[in-house]
């Protein structure tokens, strides 16, 4: 591996921006957000010479190291501040910062209004340098210090509006299911150590292979609740709703394209643990099948534009998770779909924004309607994502999703069939539930009132969308041709090695499955939402209530672990006075007692003192001659 | 004459002397009680010492002596200061502890 | 340059005798004379630590004189790693708390001299009990230092102050009588094997049987565990904390409370290795019963106080965890975590001390929506709040996790419940954060002022220390390894071994 200097300026710069605008406060209103998209920009800029580079390069060389500083050295662990750069982070590097910048241009405008559109570019590039810290750690260890950096700009970035309530509780929602997932990488890191000797993840990918089974296991099971947590998967994902309340180019930028998709790199950059460990697989392609069910019969029912695609986003992530559960192609076809998705759902994102900003905020798709007319922009590159999320060929998805539900069928034997039937028939939600959102949004009849005027977006704002757009149409096609990104990948993930039972279908089979129940799924909902009414209709199946509430995980989590857990706070805090404390105090109290009653013989008088005097002697002289008797 | 009979008067003295302490009020008479109580105890060594054949008793009797003499000058001296802000001699008036 | 130490110790003393000759009604004098004999004092600290060799295994800068010969009690003092580094602790903090709460001596009983005489008192039997390496004077010291906190509590506080002082002493002198007839113990048992001392070096020699180890272990820790504070004898914790002045809590929770730490690894370690393997286990299980109990009913308070003294219950209890851990990254971990634990309560006091100051008020239900009128001040307490849940890249989460990764190959179960803990700490300080600085605006808080120049200068250093050793943890953390083998040789244990390599 080859040491490089630059690394480190990919973290420092944003970081530093971030703390600058921070702590310059109302000074660097009219430069800040100007700053930061500059900054975000250089990060690209340093991010397109490394990809460059590192394609000049062949092999073994194209990884590369930077050590900036020893951090934790105690005993035999040792954990160095060092950066590694090699095929799978350079994607993710430049996907960030690509994405990211577009985001920064599309925020000048979408933000320009909001007073504090200063401190909203600062934590923009705080989130930039943790997510890059968190790709290009070299080791667990550091790797959690992004991971949590990254937690702490969503938790800031959904509050950002925190002076309403619901926001509030929104972000911290957010950012305690992130740390129950965090309990979950800490204990990973802390078995990895105890087993390893070594959190790095060189030492670990070593080790691996001498590790007890069932260590593999609790490792790889930890790594997935971390997943789980960062990912929106279930059962952590019900925060990914709610985190809608931040501003819609955070949802893109964070909750669309980037962030939620860590788990997916954790999970790909530990793929030697989930290899060796055949239980620690069956799990994630668990969660990611239940998930990509899940977020797509939530994203049903929706009726918030944001919230419709944030179930979307969580069902696709749900297949990414599948994918990496499905052995070393799968890490691969994985992360080509992310990086598909990180296009065309960051696209759709803006475009949702782009819509809230001509309706004057307005999220509820039942008061949207024949809004291509007046946003023709918004419109095509919200197509474009549309078509691509549904994997119409030649768009993006098409290149990724089917890779993914024909590799699920080819997981072999009723794994296979049910891994597959699982992601075919998810392909058909999600074409229900796009099309109804294209559906309600841009076509059929105007259902906002006289008092919108809906108006497409300045130029800030439909370039970033337009350049995503362009993505969502060609990423897929440019990066699978001649397994384009299969080979980038196969130094990290070996995905040579197609391992797996025989195949069920031909690669030909399952598109022409796919592309048959999306259509059917499209169709049924251009059906069904021909017409809507403005309210949303309360006379509905018990299905669409279910899908509303989010398949009751609220409710569950309330009813199993918030009510009781508040239950237990009121009691300890009642045990603690009454008990612990009580116990304390009655030490005291029973001394008060007996000293006053002690204090009744104290009477004053000169006669009983003698009396008892004459009483204790005549007792001392008893007892003597009683003993002595 | 028996020795034993002097021990019988020491005894029956000293009784007298502290039922005279616990039962009466006035000040001077539990005085004179105490008194009596010393006393009897001198007698209780003088006769000890007789009977021992040495004086060892008889010197113990006089640190007695020199006690209760210190001991009146002491306590006329508070009875004393006491009656006169009380105008009162019962012991029972200066229950001032109790408060 | 010799001394050091003594005179680190007397320097505070000396401003104790300006202040002296200050003038009583001149208040602001009397302040600044405080602050002057402060910061004189964090400079000797400094040269203390220029003097002081890392690479060196024991005490250093040591200094012994006779003081009762008849008991062979001597004035000894010396300092490994992780007394300077606590030393270093007091002597930033004071200065801080002097500059911070430039008003919390005015409205006190007694008058504003008498506040900065008993602060700089504390501040010489704080430098004084970590220096010590003579039991019989750490133990005087450790009872000593009782006095100014009474009256600086009784004296300076709010509420039930008194009441809330008078539980402080109880309970402090209680652990104290334990403590000092363990100290008799060990003195009579270094008689009986020849020259009776109490210095610590030699008598961690001595060769005791397991049953007397275990009465005088017990005699030490519960004396530790109460000053700590640990669970079931952390009640006096939250009334002080409630009642002290910022200030004082500071003081009380960051460094002196530490007294108790530090002797855990001080004596009961170092002096009696069988009896802390016989305890270890069950001392973990209150450790982590502290952890989540701490955390618990640290969500569940209603005075930003007493909520932050409950927060420190937990944090006391990752400390003993990593302690009786008995592995270089537990012990390393705990004595880093009670560096880190000191600037980030008093992070926490401060902010909280101010907004309370400013708002009238100390319940939580009284703030709301801080954010939008006290900017600087709210992401102050916010940040203090981080670090208490312990976010990488602020110094609390490398000692936690080293606490978790040196603890967990010995009490691998206890460890993943103290785990658990980071999501309770997500909780408190969230919560906490969430109704006091989030939401709307409510009535009474519209008028509140932000920072001052003085007190951002005050925070400022601590949030640096905080950020700075959270990413750059060696120059505290290199030296306290060197310290932390020293202990583990002394006891005999070493780490285990990974699993995959054998």
């Amino acid at each position: 591996m080859k040491a490089n200097n630059y690394l480190v300026y990919l973290i420092a710069l944003p970081l530093f921006s971030a703390a600058l605008l921070l702590l310059l406060g109302r000074i660097a209103d009219k430069w800040g957000h100007l700053l930061a998209t500059l900054v975000s920009a250089s990060t690209f800029a340093i991010g397109a010479y490394e990809f460059f580079a590192m394609r000049s390069r062949s092999g073994v060389d194209r990884a590369i190291t930077q050590h900036v500083i020893q951090w934790i050295s105690v005993g035999t662990l040792k954990v160095d501040g060092a950066l590694l750069l090699d095929q799978l982070s350079i994607c993710f590097v430049l996907l960030i910062t690509g994405v990211g910048t577009l985001i920064h241009i599309y925020s000048i405008s979408y933000m320009e209004h909001d007073e504090n559109r200063r401190r909203f570019f600062a934590y923009l590039n705080l989130f930039i340098a943790a997510m890059l810290l968190l790709v290009l750690a070299d080791s667990y260890l550091s790797l959690y210090v992004g991971w949590e950096g990254v937690g702490l700009a969503s938790y800031l970035l959904i509050g950002f509006w925190n002076q309403r309530p619901a926001y509030a509780t929104a972000a911290k929602k957010a950012f305690v299911a992130n740390r129950v997932g965090d309990v979950g990488l800490s204990l990973a890191i802390i078995i990895a150590f105890t087993q390893f000797g070594t959190v790095s993840f060189a030492g670990v990918k070593a080790g691996a292979p001498h590790a007890s089974s069932a260590a593999l296991t609790a490792i790889g099971a930890m790594l997935l609740l971390a997943a789980a947590g960062k990912s929106a998967q279930f059962p952590l994902q019900s925060w990914l709703g709610d985190a809608m309340a931040g501003p819609t180019p955070v949802s893109a930028l964070i909750h669309a394209a980037t962030m939620v998709t860590a788990g997916v790199y954790l999970i790909t950059r530990s793929n030697f643990i989930f290899d060796a460990s055949s239980t620690a697989r069956l799990l994630v392609v668990i969660v990611g099948a239940i998930t990509l069910l899940f977020g797509a019969i939530i994203g049903t029912a929706k009726d918030d534009i944001k919230k419709a695609l944030a179930a979307s986003t969580m069902s696709q992530i749900g297949y990414m998770i599948l994918a990496t559960g499905l052995g070393p192609i799968g890490y691969a076809f994985a992360i080509l779909h992310l990086l598909t998705h990180g296009f065309f759902k960051a696209g759709m994102f803006l475009g949702a924004g782009s819509v809230m900003h001509g309706m004057d905020d307005e999220v509820n798709m039942r008061r949207y309607g024949g809004l291509a007319k007046f946003m023709p922009i918004t419109a095509i590159t919200f197509g474009f994502g549309y078509l691509a999320i549904l994997g119409i060929p030649p768009f993006a998805g098409f290149y990724s999703k089917d890779k993914i539900i024909e590799t699920a069928f080819n997981a072999g034997g009723n794994k296979g069939w049910i891994l597959g039937g699982a992601a075919l028939l998810g392909a058909a939600i999600t074409a229900f539930y796009m099309t109804r959102v294209v559906v309600l949004t841009f076509i059929g009849a105007k259902r906002w009132d006289s008092m919108a005027h809906p108006h497409e977006s300045p130029l800030l704002m439909w370039l970033p969308m337009a350049i995503l757009a362009i993505g969502s149409v060609t990423s897929g096609f440019l990066l699978s041709s001649g397994s384009a990104l299969v080979h980038w990948l196969q130094p990290i993930v070996n995905a040579g090695n197609v391992e797996g039972g025989k195949e069920l279908m031909k690669p030909l089979t399952v598109s022409l499955l796919a592309l048959g129940v999306v259509v059917i799924g499209a169709g049924a909902a251009i059906i069904k939402y021909r017409t809507v009414a403005s309210e949303a209709p309360s006379n509905i199946s018990i299905f669409t209530k279910a899908a509303r509430k989010d398949l009751y995980q609220d409710s569950f989590n309330e009813a199993v672990l918030m009510r009781p857990g508040q239950g237990l706070t009121d009691t300890l805090v009642k045990t603690d006075h009454n008990l612990i404390d009580g116990a304390v105090r009655g030490v005291g109290w029973t001394l008060n007692t007996i000293s006053s009653a002690a204090r009744s013989i104290q009477n004053g008088y000169v006669r009983s003192y003698a009396l008892i005097m004459v009483l204790g002697t005549l007792a001392l002289v008893a007892t003597v001659w009683l003993v002595t008797l | 004459m028996d020795i034993a009979n002097y021990l019988y008067l020491s005894a029956a003295l000293f009784t007298i002397g502290a039922v005279g302490v616990i039962v009466r009020r006035n000040a001077i008479v539990v005085f004179m009680c105490v008194e009596l109580m010393l006393n009897a105890a001198n007698l209780a060594f003088v006769t000890f010492s007789r009977l021992n054949g040495n004086l060892d008793g008889q010197v113990a009797s006089f640190f007695t002596m020199v006690v209760a003499a210190c001991e009146v000058v002491v306590g006329l001296a508070i009875i004393v200061t006491i009656f006169r802000s009380r105008r009162s001699a019962s012991v029972d008036d200066a229950s001032l502890l109790k408060r | 340059m010799k001394n050091i130490l003594t005179v680190l110790e007397l320097l505070p003393l000396f401003g104790v005798i300006a202040l002296w000759l200050t003038p009583k009604e001149n208040t602001k004098l009397i302040k600044q004379t405080a602050v002057a004999a402060s910061l004189l004092t964090l400079v000797e600290s400094f040269i203390a630590v220029w003097n002081f060799d890392i690479k060196f295994k024991g005490f250093q800068l040591v200094e012994s004189y006779n003081w009762i010969s008849a008991f062979h009690i001597k004035y000894a003092v010396g300092v490994d790693a992780i007394s300077l580094t606590l030393i270093l602790l007091t002597t930033i903090l004071v200065p801080i708390v002097f500059i911070a709460g430039w008003h919390e001596s005015e409205d006190g009983r007694f008058s504003p001299k008498t506040f900065y005489v008993l602060m700089l008192v504390l501040e010489t039997m704080m430098i004084g009990v970590f220096a010590a390496t003579d039991v019989f004077l750490f133990y005087v010291i450790f009872e000593a230092m009782l006095i100014p906190v009474y009256f600086l509590i009784a004296g300076y506080g709010r509420g039930e102050r008194a009441a809330a002082a008078l539980k402080f002493l109880l309970y402090s002198l209680f652990g104290g009588l334990l403590m000092l007839a363990a100290v008799i113990g060990i003195y009579i048992i270094s008689t009986n094997q020849g020259v009776g001392t109490f210095d610590v070096n030699e008598l961690s020699k001595l060769t005791i049987d397991q049953s007397t180890q275990n009465w005088l272990f017990l005699g030490f820790f519960i004396a530790f565990a109460i000053k700590a504070p640990l669970w079931p004898f952390h009640t006096w914790l939250p009334g002080a904390a409630k009642s002290a002045t910022a200030g004082t809590s500071t003081l009380l929770l960051g460094i002196l409370d530490k007294v108790g730490t530090y002797g855990m690894i001080r004596f009961c370690l170092t002096l009696f290795p069988g009896a802390t393997k016989t305890f270890a286990p069950w001392i973990i299980t209150l450790a982590v019963i502290s952890i989540l109990y701490g955390a618990i009913l640290a969500i569940g308070q209603k005075d930003i106080n007493s909520m932050i003294a409950f927060t420190s219950i937990s944090h006391f209890g990752f400390i003993t965890l990593g302690i009786f851990a008995l592995t270089s990254q537990g012990i390393s971990g705990a004595t880093f975590y009670m560096i880190n634990h000191g600037f980030s309560t008093a992070a926490l006091f401060l902010t909280a001390g101010w907004i309370v100051k400013r708002r009238g008020s100390s319940q939580i239900a009284d703030l709301g929506g801080l954010q939008r009128v006290v900017p600087v001040l709210a992401w102050s307490f916010f940040i203090a709040g981080l670090s208490a849940l312990a976010l990488p890249g602020l110094s609390s989460f490398v000692s936690e996790f080293l606490v978790l990764i040196g603890s967990f190959s010995q009490y691998p179960v206890a460890t993943i419940f103290a785990t658990t803990g980071i999501v309770l700490a997500a909780l408190y300080v969230l919560l906490v954060v969430q109704r006091a600085l989030h939401g709307e605006v409510k009535s009474g808080n519209e008028s509140m002022v932000d920072l001052n120049l003085r007190e951002k200068l005050a925070i400022a250093p601590v949030i640096a220390l905080l950020v700075f050793l959270g990413f750059y943890p060696k120059p505290v953390l290199h030296p306290l390894n060197v310290a932390t083998s020293t202990v583990m040789s002394q006891i005999g244990v070493t780490d285990p071994i990974a699993k995959a390599d054998k």
